[in-house]
């Protein structure tokens, strides 16, 4: 390879930074959806790179369910104090206070209200205008032909047919903020779970020690492995956690998160793992599976 | 992923080893084009399901839909696998721009999906912007159609380098030889016409799936490789501008007051520390302190690199701002002409004002005119549509425009610099990005209609001087009145050689005439011309201002100039006058006028055969359009009669209109 050359992983990254430091020069009150999973490892990864030897000029936001692996939420405050991250958390306690739990209510009811509510909330709140997110192309068929600015009206809400034409590597990020209209940022919007993953091992980022494999007490539930993480858990009649060595492929809130049996301890048998698999990584995500076209659903009512 | 078994053994035997190569691979981003049937979606469904990037449950739930909306009766409908948003499978097609992803072990791809149904013209703009490379889906029974032609249109426009023609369906015309060769022979025709130096053409099927992935048995004739193989090979790297140092600043970064570092992406060229850089708009020089890099300093970057740059001097440097090589200067002008697709309902028109992003550079502009739009069947230029009056561009239409923008702006022409010569058209009121534009370069020729525009701004000069001798007096003198015959046709049709008669027989009949040859003026008036359609409008302007100079001194102008476009003559005419104007056409085939260019040159050395040969770019009537004219004053049949039987109807056509009656 000529000296001039990227490789398609440097080319990812210097893409990713140019969009970060777009909407930072561009937006009034930018803020980072920080949902402690690789993809948020990587994008906050990134925001260092991008502002260095400045710390990312704008907060970490995350959204907590209350219901997210206890790993999670002591791997998140670690993060941030390390990284002298300004890290929000926001939770939709009226919810809470109404009951509503993963058990009872159906993972639908449950997403709207912890996660997306939550969230419309919580960018309300803070009055940010840009929202980053670390979704990417390659995760639902309806987020292939989502753009790197998301546009959302005052609603928070996303309307697939009326998105702004994206050309080279020029991002329209004017609003009309008085309308209360903001957009989500994509940074991660052509990298693949692969592309993750190699970028994890080449940077020797942190990860949550979930996505390698230990034995966890688990439940089989409806084809599902579930970890039962804390006394919360609802055990069905005839279930008993039992130790299994797992691990997972993407996090969430416990009772929706699928486990896979693997052996994977390190990224390198994590790749190799996921380079030998047969199944997407978000078939261990409950939600998905509602209803066909279920994601643009959650997407119209201002999921990420 | 499933891989294939060299990579399953290298991981399994040593997966740093298959990081480490995989890490390097580098990226290859296309662009396929093709309506439904086409076959495009099966196509891509096949790229991906044959590279293996499609797991298990995805192709699940693909068998499902099938049942459900498919068109392959029982069998997993491959297309189903691209088929995004629930109202498109609603409606069985696609609407919108959606990108895939697969990889090899050689590259990552990055496709652009895009529909081929009426928002084309959009959503492939979109898709082509950010493509190296264009595969146009050809149906093998169909062969080149006007939506092909518009595909390649737009995706050479959009400044892609390399097309794979696709010629799919294959096995629908029994794989045949002959039939992909008909295919090909056309598209050549066709796209020489087009700035892509690379075309490259496949037979395949992609149902069947012969010569996607691999080589299939079926065309043991085609000894080309697979798509793939293609497309894992071909060369992209030299595409890149890596002469011209172009670094937009982003982002002022400045923590404290030991650091101040401008952020951004160099658009093109190389950069080193210790270099001397000069900001613009200020002129402002300086020398490279640092280059901070992703992964600590760099001694150097180049095109594509995100870094942050620390100068030696306080040099005021803000957003929007440009760094570059001190004697590589970009232009910077107020006046912008571009190539624009627009992409909303709400048409472009004559005097509206936008917001244009250029790089990192926002500023609003006027649209001070609409010079033409082009017809994508014919890629021909066409009169500008009209809103209440106005010159304007309606929803996915193409043409040239002239922008006059509040400060002036730093950029490059688009076909030398595809980041710093491209530009978004944004709504003022809506905000809304309603068009994409590609910087033209050279410094503006202006058209016809560009310069009555500016005439009128020049009203305020002092009036254009008048002769003290009047027309009627010179003709007085001459005995006759001026006139110019305007002679056009294609090369070798015989229009020299009829003016050149004409005005010798003319001159013997005591008339004041003189022949006015294209190519003569290519030495002299017009040496600084080249044969684009702008610059043929530009040659064809001056001769008629030639001509007109020549009318108003008395004389009788014989012009023959090849003059192809239908506006250019008409433009001809009006600087000419209407009433002292005569368009006569030489009228000889194409095979006639190519047969007459190869007896003069039995070497192989004429121009028709060089530009079959590829070696001649826009050559009339080969690889550039020539417009008949739609009512020529004389039409001489230059094939079947003598050149001094055309010349004596030129003669005799002089002699009744510029007679005087006598007094």
């Amino acid at each position: 390879m000529s000296r001039y050359t990227l490789s398609h992983l440097e080319q990812l990254e210097a893409e990713s930074i140019h969009v970060i430091r777009e909407v930072t020069a561009e937006f009034e009150n930018p803020v980072m959806l920080y949902s402690i999973g690789k993809d948020s490892s990587v994008m906050a990864h990134l925001a260092k790179k991008a502002f260095h030897p400045a710390p990312p000029p704008f907060p970490f936001l995350h959204i907590d369910t209350t219901w997210k692996f206890r790993e999670m939420i002591s791997f998140r405050d670690r993060m941030c104090r390390e990284n002298g991250f300004d890290l929000k958390v926001h939770t939709n306690w009226k919810a809470v206070k109404e009951g509503i739990n993963p058990f009872d209510h159906g993972s639908d009811k449950y997403t709207h209200a912890m996660k997306t509510q939550a969230l419309v909330e919580a960018l309300a709140a803070g009055r940010y205008d840009a929202a980053f997110g670390g979704a990417r192309r390659d995760e639902e068929k309806s987020r292939a032909k989502e753009r790197v600015y998301s546009f959302r009206d005052r609603n928070a809400q996303w309307d697939p047919k009326n998105q702004r034409p994206e050309l080279w590597n020029l991002y329209n990020g004017r609003i009309d903020r008085q309308k209360g209209e903001s957009i989500r940022v994509f940074p991660l919007s052509n990298w693949t779970e692969l592309d993750v993953w190699l970028y994890i091992h080449r940077e020797k980022i942190d990860v949550v020690p979930l996505y390698f494999a230990k034995p966890r007490p688990v439940v089989e539930r409806g084809g599902n492995l579930v970890m039962v993480d804390d006394d919360r858990m609802r055990l069905e009649p005839g279930e008993t956690p039992r130790m299994e060595t797992v691990r997972f492929r993407t996090l969430g809130c416990y009772p929706l998160t699928g486990a896979v049996r693997s052996g994977a301890a390190t990224v390198g048998d994590v790749v190799r793992e996921m380079m030998l698999a047969t199944t997407s990584e978000r078939q261990g995500r409950v939600i998905d599976h509602d209803a066909e076209g279920s994601m643009e659903q959650k997407k119209r009512e201002g999921y990420f | 992923m499933r891989l294939g078994a060299e990579d399953r053994e290298l991981i399994a035997r040593d997966v740093e080893a298959y990081l480490d190569h995989y890490q390097k691979r580098d990226l290859l981003r296309l662009l396929t084009a093709g309506s439904v049937d086409d076959g495009k979606s099966t196509l891509i469904g096949r790229l991906l399901y044959d590279t293996q990037a499609v797991y298990d449950d995805h192709m699940s739930a693909v068998e499902r839909d099938s049942r459900k909306h498919g068109t392959t009766g029982t069998a997993a409908d491959l297309a189903l696998l691209t088929d995004g948003l629930r109202a498109e499978r609603e409606q069985g097609i696609t609407i919108d721009v959606a990108y895939r992803f697969f990889a090899t072990s050689k590259r990552k791809f990055i496709i652009a999906d895009t529909p081929g149904h009426e928002q084309y013209t959009r959503n492939m703009a979109t898709g082509a912007s950010t493509a190296d490379l264009a595969v146009i889906l050809v149906d093998a029974r169909h062969g080149v159609l006007a939506q092909t032609r518009r595909h390649s249109f737009i995706a050479s426009l959009l400044g892609i380098r390399h097309l794979v023609v696709a010629v799919n369906k294959m096995d629908l015309v029994g794989w045949s030889e002959q039939r992909f060769g008909e295919i090909r022979a056309e598209y050549a025709d066709f796209a020489a016409r087009l700035n892509v130096p690379d075309v490259h053409f496949i037979p395949l099927s992609a149902l069947q799936g012969d010569n996607v992935v691999t080589k299939g048995a079926h065309t043991p004739w085609y000894h080309g490789p697979a798509l793939l193989g293609y497309l894992e090979e071909v060369h992209i790297a030299s595409d890149r501008n890596m002469i011209d140092l172009r670094f937009p600043v982003q982002f002022v970064n400045r923590p404290n007051l030991d650091f101040r570092g401008f952020a951004g992406t160099l658009a093109s060229g190389v950069v080193r520390t210790g270099e001397e850089v000069m900001a613009l708009p200020s002129g402002r020089r300086t020398k490279v302190a640092r280059i901070v890099g992703p992964r600590g300093d760099l001694p150097e970057a180049f095109a594509g690199q995100a870094v942050t740059l620390c100068l030696a001097d306080e040099i005021d440097v803000s957003r929007g701002d440009m760094l570059v090589h001190p004697r590589n200067l970009p232009s910077m002008e107020r006046g912008l002409e571009a190539i624009v697709v627009w992409m909303h309902d709400a048409p472009l028109v004559e005097g509206r004002t936008y917001v244009v992003k250029c790089g990192t550079q926002t500023v609003s502009a006027e649209v001070a005119q609409v010079e033409y739009r082009f017809d994508v069947n014919t890629v021909h230029r066409a009169e500008p549509s009209r809103f209440d009056g106005r010159a304007g561009l309606g929803l996915n239409e193409i043409g040239r425009v002239v922008l006059e923008t509040a400060r002036p702006v730093l950029f490059d022409a688009y076909a030398k610099n595809r980041r710093t010569g491209c530009f978004v058209v944004i709504d003022r009121m809506t905000n809304v990005t309603v068009g994409a534009g590609m910087l033209v370069d050279r410094k503006p020729v202006r058209t016809e209609s560009a310069l009555r525009s500016r005439d009128a701004a020049r009203s305020e000069l002092p009036d254009r001087v008048r002769s003290r001798v009047t027309g009627g007096d010179r003709a007085a003198k001459l005995g006759h009145a001026p006139l110019t015959v305007w002679l056009t046709g294609l090369p070798r049709s015989g229009k020299t050689t009829v003016a050149l008669l004409a005005e010798k027989m003319l001159a013997d009949r005591g008339i004041a005439a003189a022949a006015l040859d294209g190519v003569t003026l290519r030495f002299g008036l017009n040496r600084d011309l080249g044969y684009s359609a702008d610059e043929r409008a530009e040659a064809t302007r001056r001769a008629a201002e030639a001509a007109r100079l020549m009318n108003d001194a008395g004389l009788v102008v014989i012009a023959s100039l090849v003059s192809p476009y239908r506006a250019d003559r008409d433009a001809a005419r009006r600087i000419v006058g209407d009433d002292r104007f005569v368009e006569a056409w030489a009228k000889a085939p194409l095979d006639v006028c190519e047969a007459r260019d190869a007896a003069l040159h039995p070497d192989g050395a004429g121009l028709y055969a060089r530009a079959r040969r590829g070696e001649v770019r826009s050559f009339t009537g080969v690889t550039a359009p020539y417009e008949e004219p739609e009512a020529p004053g004389l039409v001489l049949d230059t094939s079947a009669r003598s050149a001094e039987e055309c010349a004596r109807a030129v003669v005799e056509a002089v002699v009744v209109r510029v007679s005087r009656p006598a007094v």
